[in-house]
């Protein structure tokens, strides 16, 4: 018995450590779904690879809760995404605004498509056409043989 | 030869670009405070409960604020550079207790030492949030207009201190 101890106990602080990450179920899910579909587009700062929505750091939740109350008062999409840029900076989205500093995030990619093509073009524009070669009598008639499969015969 | 040399400039340009990318710290995101006035605030004070303190108090002093936790551990790291700096009497220091346990705030401050003018006790984290906090500690320049002129984010180290804060200070009380 005294052996089976210590996973008896273990076993019951596994199941207590979940009791404590139960999340309360949402009282209006409607608004939770606005909720997470929004902090999917924001970036948590804390751990940064992962979205608002996903991360479980306390920050994350804070601002979950911050972006749920500013729901809960009519705030729209929008003036929430302002409160956030306005304390976090431009970071916290992922889909970073367009504007003279993110130009080349936006049109990096296409610009080295472009280049590419360039490139492409260039070259096959630059390629000479085959030249018409002169074939002697004697050139024409080998060639007959080769494609009747007559070469080793000749041999 | 010549082929070569595009190609070769073109990996070179690569390779300073990433060498730049690597030298940059990620974690360290631009502060859009930087140049706007300081969020308003109206907080209890951690020693004296009943009294709030407010941004507005320190309107035409250079201040700096410090928002500090019990549970942050480069907090640790940073105390004897904040209490130096109090020490110097250069700059009111003024310390923002950051989601802590209230008892827990007192010990830490009883037990390294108190570089704070005073404390304000942000439980919940909500002035933390309109101050963009999300790595403490970090640090607030705040000049006499109430506008935020400096931002740390993670430990002040005595390189900082010298070379950024008291140089900033200087200037901003001279303005």
């Amino acid at each position: 018995m005294l052996r089976v101890l210590p996973f008896l106990l273990l076993a019951t602080t596994v199941s207590w450590a979940f009791a404590k990450e139960a999340v309360p179920a949402a009282a209006d899910p409607a608004l939770e779904q606005r909720v997470m579909t929004l902090a999917s587009e924001l970036r948590c700062l804390v751990c940064q690879n992962q979205t608002l929505a996903d991360s479980n750091a306390p920050l994350a939740e804070d601002l979950r809760n911050q972006v749920r109350e500013k729901m809960r008062q009519g705030a729209s999409d929008s003036e929430i995404v302002d409160y956030m840029v306005a304390r976090y900076g431009d970071f916290v989205l992922y889909r970073p605004p367009l504007k003279l500093t993110t130009l080349l995030l936006w049109f990096g990619p296409l610009l080295l498509l472009a280049s590419g093509f360039a490139v492409l073009l260039r070259r096959v524009l630059r390629r000479r056409p085959a030249q018409d070669l002169e074939i002697t009598a004697s050139e024409r008639k080998r060639a007959a043989e080769l494609l009747a499969g007559n070469e080793s015969e000749r041999r | 030869m010549n082929r070569f040399v595009l190609p070769l400039g073109i990996f070179a340009a690569l390779v300073a670009l990433l060498a730049v990318g690597l030298t940059l710290n990620p974690r360290e995101v631009p502060s859009p405070l930087i140049g706007k006035p300081a969020p308003h605030f109206e907080l209890p004070q951690l020693h004296e409960t009943a009294k709030t303190f407010t941004e507005k108090d320190m309107l035409g002093k250079v201040w700096v604020l410090n928002v500090w936790a019990s549970w942050c551990v480069s907090c640790r790291e940073e105390h004897p550079v904040l209490l130096d700096l109090a020490a110097s009497g250069a700059v009111p220091l003024y310390g923002l207790n950051y989601k802590d346990k209230r008892e827990d705030g007192l010990a830490w401050l009883k037990g390294m030492g108190d570089p704070y003018r005073l404390s304000i006790y942000d439980f919940d984290g909500k002035v933390g949030i309109d101050y963009g906090v999300y790595g403490v500690p970090e640090t607030y320049v705040i000049d006499k207009f109430g506008v935020i002129r400096y931002k740390r984010i993670g430990p002040l180290t005595r390189e900082i201190v010298k070379d950024k804060v008291l140089p900033l200070v200087e200037e901003l009380g001279r303005a």
